[in-house]
This record gives structure tokens, C-alpha cells and sequence, in this order.
């Protein structure tokens, strides 16, 4: 393989039953830069992150991590690999210390450089004052950055987040993003799985998108948002007669768009934040009132209904009432 | 600006890092102890009334007097109490499993084996503690202890025999899908096992069937053994059989443990 790529992922699958988790996925993560891997819940990310950990073996195809064979060469692949996955790893009744000195021990460090990287880690992870509190007394977002820093003891080359941020209120997730920059200024490849756009738009160098196991996009996130929109702008009438005329009034305004009437609204995907002013005056211009002229970041609901046509599987069971009206 | 430090690759464990790895398991659960000494309050609470209860409720109409019934009884309260506490090694599993900290332990480069080895490892602290909460309060309660080589004896002899029969805990631990249900069928097997020896009563009081059940009980012979180095009766014959015992268990739900713990990883 080539060794500019720290992953690499031919055709992996696996399968539970009936049910196909992760269907012949093919992608590579180039060494020192961060992938991410953005989907809804249940797409197979977490299926895909456990197989790439050697926690699970894949049903089909093959992948390579930092050169390795994740099957046959299992215990290489975890000499290499650092793990933090969406249910803490961390002993709740050790204090921070504790959880990290414990891992280095694990890994075979002596009782001096265990206990000096754990506080090494604690004071880069800005834990040092709750170094010797239980884990239990943590924040949601304590928590996860001690989870971090525990899959970080040997100094992996290659990590896995799986879902790093779900749950966590911004600020903390902001403090995580600047962890992981850190680490990627360092050297280490990152796989990242992400329900958020904003955090795949933040971090990530690539973003593959999945749904149902398999993959759907792949590009930076550049390309990506050039396809799909970054923003996302929503026009709703006051009048829901007028919706038709609007919508071709969007149209022929801007013909790279392709506007959407839903839930007596328009939605439409852009790139230029510059046509909400002309769009404003437009609108004026006609007497067009509106209840409600919103430009916002595309959710990842919103990336699907574009890549795929249809919205997140959370989502379904509410279109066809939505249709109705 | 910062120089990538490039990890060695490990590659497999050997046997001593086996060993290490189980010590260090072992050591995380002695700090759980220290952060939570209740957990050893829990763990002699139920020895102690135990043996209070069987001793001054039962004690009497069992042995005529309740301090004859204590010479008889203690050793097999012990053994009683030993399998009673390898419960504690398959919930302490369950809960690892199913909070996440056996997914990072096995993206770790460490022995498979080392989280259960070091849980069942550190598990025998507890033992050593209880049988010393149980003989320290059976000799204030007036037990006349045969010698303190036999205490010393027994002491290794049960904490040989957990270390085989934990495996089935850990085999449960491993399957169950609560700790709840873990503790329902350890509860299950381990109350009519305890009942149905020679850990409480003479059995050639009972029935033939349960006689010929209770001579070949491995708790029987724990029972009788721990009885033989503690107080008076034979040593080495229930010694040997308990042995026998704990080898047989420890080959068929070792392997079985093991297996199951593997197949986890789906």
C-alpha cells in the first residue's frame, strides 16, 4: 500500500442477519489528515469505526490500518490505534489520574512515566484541577476529553472518534475541536464520524457521507458544499399562494439553484451568502410578504434530502403527513 | 513545530506481559476498593449474619447446643460464602461489557485474556477478606480453631477453588444481558448447590436421593474439607475431591468463558 495512507478500506462490509451495517465501503484517509465520516444514526458508522478498532470482525473486503491487515495483523493494528468511542471507556470510580495512569500501565510503561504522561495529558487536556476527583464528579464535556486523552496514553499515530461531540453543548464541543487540531498539528490521523456537517465543514481535510452502510458523496469539504450547499436558505409567504410563483421567481434569479417547495416553505441550498440582499430586494420590489427569510447552516438532514431525495431515517415517517398538506 | 512520535508497533503479547497486563487490571480494580470501602462493608455483611442467624436461631435444635453447632457449621459457611461471592466477578464483567470499558481494553495492545484474568484475579482479595471477617468472628463467638497452619490452608484452598469456579460468573457475566439477570441465575444455582451439601447439617439426615446427590457435591467436599482443616474430621480425601472438582469445572467453563467472550466481538 501506498504509505501516504494511514486507512485504507476496500469493500467492507458486515452484516448482522439480515441487516447490512456496512455495505462494500470503499475509502482511503491519507496520513496526517483527518477524514470524516458523516452520517444519521444507523447509517454504520459505528459498525465501521468498531471494525477499523479490531473490535469486530468485517463480513466481507478488506482494510489496512497504518499498513496493517486489521484482521490477520489485529495485534499491530492496536499497537497503532488510539480509540474514543460514543460510550466512555473511563472507570467512573478512578479519578482522572487514575484512568490514565491505568492505561499506561496497561500499555507497559513504568509506574514514573505512566503517572508523568497521565499528567502530561490531564494538563494538555485542561484537566489538571480535577486530576484527582472521580470521574463520576465529571461534566458531560470533562468527560469526554478524559475519554480522549485516555485513547492518547501510547501516543497513537491513528484515531478513531467515533461521534466525539453528540451530546455535548457547543462551547465544550468547541474545546474538543481545538484538541483534535492539535493533535492532527501533530502528525496523527484522525477518522471521525460526525452527525454534524459543521463538525465534518470544521475538521475534516475529507468527508465521506453514508447512509444505509453505504456511501453516498465523498470530496472536501469544499466540493462537498459546492454540490450541496453549505447554507441553507428558507423563504416562507405569508400568502401560501403565492409559493409557486416564488419559487420560480428563485429559479429564474438564480438558474444554478434548485429551490424546493416544502411544508409551505422554500428551501433552497446555496454557497453565496450574497443573494439573500438581491433576493431581499426582489421580494420588495414585488410586495411579496414573508413570515419568515432564514439563512442558515445546512443541517445534515438537509445534505441528504439533496444527496438522496430523501430526509434521515428519523425523518421519514413525518413526509407523508407533510405531503398531505 | 512539535516532532511525530513514532510509537515502536508492539505486535503480540507475550506471556509476561500477559502477566503484567492481569496485575495491572487487578490493580485498577483494588483503587474501585479504595474509592468505595463501602463495597467491603457490603461484602461482610452478609458472613456476618449469616453466621450469627445460623449459629443462634438454628444452632440449638441442630447440635443440642449452639456452640457445638459453631464447630460444625463455620467451615461450611465459608464454603458457603466463597461461591456466594464469585457472583461478584460475572456483575463486575456485565457492567464493563456493557459500559464501554471493554470496547477500549480490546482496541488496546494487550492479552485478550487480561481483563477477565485481572478481575478474577482481584477478586480474591475479597475472598481472603471474607473468610477472615468469618473466622475472626466465629472465634470470638467461642470456635475453637484446630490450628492456624489449617487456617492458612483453607484460606488457599478456597481461594484455589474461586479461582476455578469463577469462570462460571464469568461465563454468565459474559452472556447476560444485565447484572440483574447475572445475580437471578448465579442466585439460582448457587442457593439449592449450598442446601443440598453437608455445609449445614449431617447428611445422612436426609433422604436417600438427596444423600446420594449431596455426597457427590463439590460442595460437600469444600465444606467437608474447610470442616477438616478448621475444626476436626478428615483432610485430605475432601481436600482431593474439591481439587478434582474445581480442576473439572475450571476445563469445561474456562474454555467456554473464553469462547463467549470472543464471540463478543461480532
Amino acid at each position: 500500500m501506498s504509505t501516504d495512507n494511514a486507512i485504507e478500506i476496500e469493500g467492507l462490509t458486515k452484516r448482522f442477519g439480515d441487516l447490512v451495517a456496512v455495505d462494500r465501503i470503499d475509502l482511503t484517509a491519507r496520513a496526517g489528515t483527518v477524514l470524516g465520516v458523516l452520517g444519521p444514526n444507523g447509517a454504520g458508522k459505528t459498525t465501521m469505526v468498531r471494525m477499523l478498532a479490531t473490535l469486530s470482525r468485517p463480513t466481507a473486503g478488506t482494510a489496512r490500518v497504518g499498513g496493517y491487515d486489521i484482521v490477520r495483523d489485529a495485534p499491530e493494528v492496536r499497537s497503532l490505534i488510539g480509540l474514543t468511542g460514543q460510550f466512555a471507556g473511563i472507570d467512573e470510580l478512578l479519578t482522572g489520574e487514575e484512568n490514565l495512569r491505568f492505561i499506561g500501565r496497561l500499555l507497559g510503561m513504568p509506574t514514573r512515566d505512566a503517572k508523568a504522561r497521565a499528567r502530561e495529558l490531564l494538563a494538555q487536556f485542561n484537566l489538571s484541577d480535577a486530576a484527582d476527583k472521580a470521574a463520576k464528579a465529571y461534566s458531560g464535556g470533562m468527560r469526554r476529553r478524559l475519554d480522549l486523552a485516555a485513547s492518547l496514553v501510547g501516543r497513537p499515530r491513528i484515531l478513531f472518534l467515533d461521534e466525539p461531540t453528540t451530546g455535548l453543548d457547543p462551547r465544550a464541543r468547541g474545546e474538543l475541536w481545538e484538541l483534535v487540531r492539535g493533535l492532527v498539528a501533530d502528525g496523527t490521523t484522525v477518522l471521525l464520524t460526525t452527525q454534524y456537517l459543521e463538525e465534518a465543514d470544521q475538521l475534516a481535510h475529507e468527508i465521506v457521507v453514508i447512509d444505509q452502510g453505504r456511501t453516498i458523496a465523498t470530496g472536501t469539504p469544499t466540493q462537498l458544499k459546492s454540490k450541496i450547499g453549505g447554507q441553507t436558505l428558507r423563504i416562507q409567504p405569508e400568502d401560501h399562494g403565492q409559493l409557486d410563483g416564488l419559487r420560480a421567481l428563485v429559479a429564474e434569479r438564480f438558474p444554478d439553484l434548485d429551490p424546493i417547495v416544502e411544508a409551505g416553505a422554500i428551501t433552497v441550498g446555496v454557497n453565496d451568502d450574497g443573494i439573500m440582499p438581491t433576493l431581499a430586494a426582489d421580494l420588495r420590489d414585488r410586495g411579496i410578504a414573508l413570515t419568515e427569510f432564514h439563512l442558515g447552516l445546512s443541517s445534515l438532514d438537509e445534505v441528504f434530502l439533496t444527496l438522496t431525495g430523501h430526509r434521515t431515517e428519523a425523518d421519514d415517517e413525518a413526509q407523508p403527513e407533510e405531503a398531505a398538506k | 513545530m512539535t516532532a511525530v512520535i513514532e510509537r515502536p508497533v508492539l505486535g503480540r503479547p507475550g506471556p509476561a506481559d500477559t502477566v503484567r497486563q492481569t496485575l495491572s487490571m487487578a490493580w485498577r480494580q483494588m483503587v474501585r476498593i479504595k474509592h468505595n470501602p463501602f463495597e467491603l462493608v457490603d461484602l461482610s455483611l452478609s458472613p456476618v449474619m449469616f453466621l450469627l442467624l445460623f449459629v443462634y436461631v438454628f444452632g440449638g435444635q441442630m447440635a443440642g447446643t449452639t456452640d457445638q453447632y459453631l464447630q460444625y457449621v463455620l467451615g461450611g459457611l465459608i464454603a458457603q460464602n466463597a461461591i456466594f461471592l464469585t457472583m461478584y466477578t460475572g456483575t463486575g464483567i456485565n457492567a464493563d461489557l456493557r459500559k464501554g470499558v471493554y470496547d477500549r481494553f480490546r482496541s488496546l495492545p494487550i492479552a485478550r485474556s487480561a481483563p477477565l484474568a485481572g478481575k478474577i484475579f482481584a477478586d480474591l482479595f475479597k475472598q481472603v477478606w471474607s473468610i477472615a471477617i468469618m473466622l475472626g468472628l466465629g472465634i470470638l463467638m467461642g470456635f475453637e480453631l484446630r490450628s492456624w497452619a489449617g487456617a492458612l490452608m483453607a484460606t488457599l484452598a478456597i481461594v484455589a477453588f474461586a479461582l476455578a469456579i469463577s469462570w462460571v460468573s464469568v461465563l454468565m457475566g459474559v452472556l447476560a444481558d444485565s447484572e440483574e439477570k447475572v445475580q437471578i441465575y448465579s442466585f439460582v444455582i448457587i442457593m439449592p448447590l449450598t442446601f443440598t451439601s453437608s455445609a449445614f447439617v449431617d447428611i445422612s439426615t436426609m433422604p436417600g436421593f438427596m444423600e446420594a446427590w449431596a455426597k457427590v457435591n463439590p460442595v460437600t467436599h469444600l465444606a467437608d474439607a474447610m470442616r477438616g482443616l478448621l475444626s476436626f474430621g478428615p483432610i485430605a480425601e475432601p481436600l482431593l475431591w474439591t481439587f478434582a472438582w474445581a480442576v473439572g469445572i475450571f476445563a469445561v467453563t474456562a474454555p467456554l468463558a473464553m469462547r463467549a467472550y470472543r464471540r463478543k466481538m461480532v
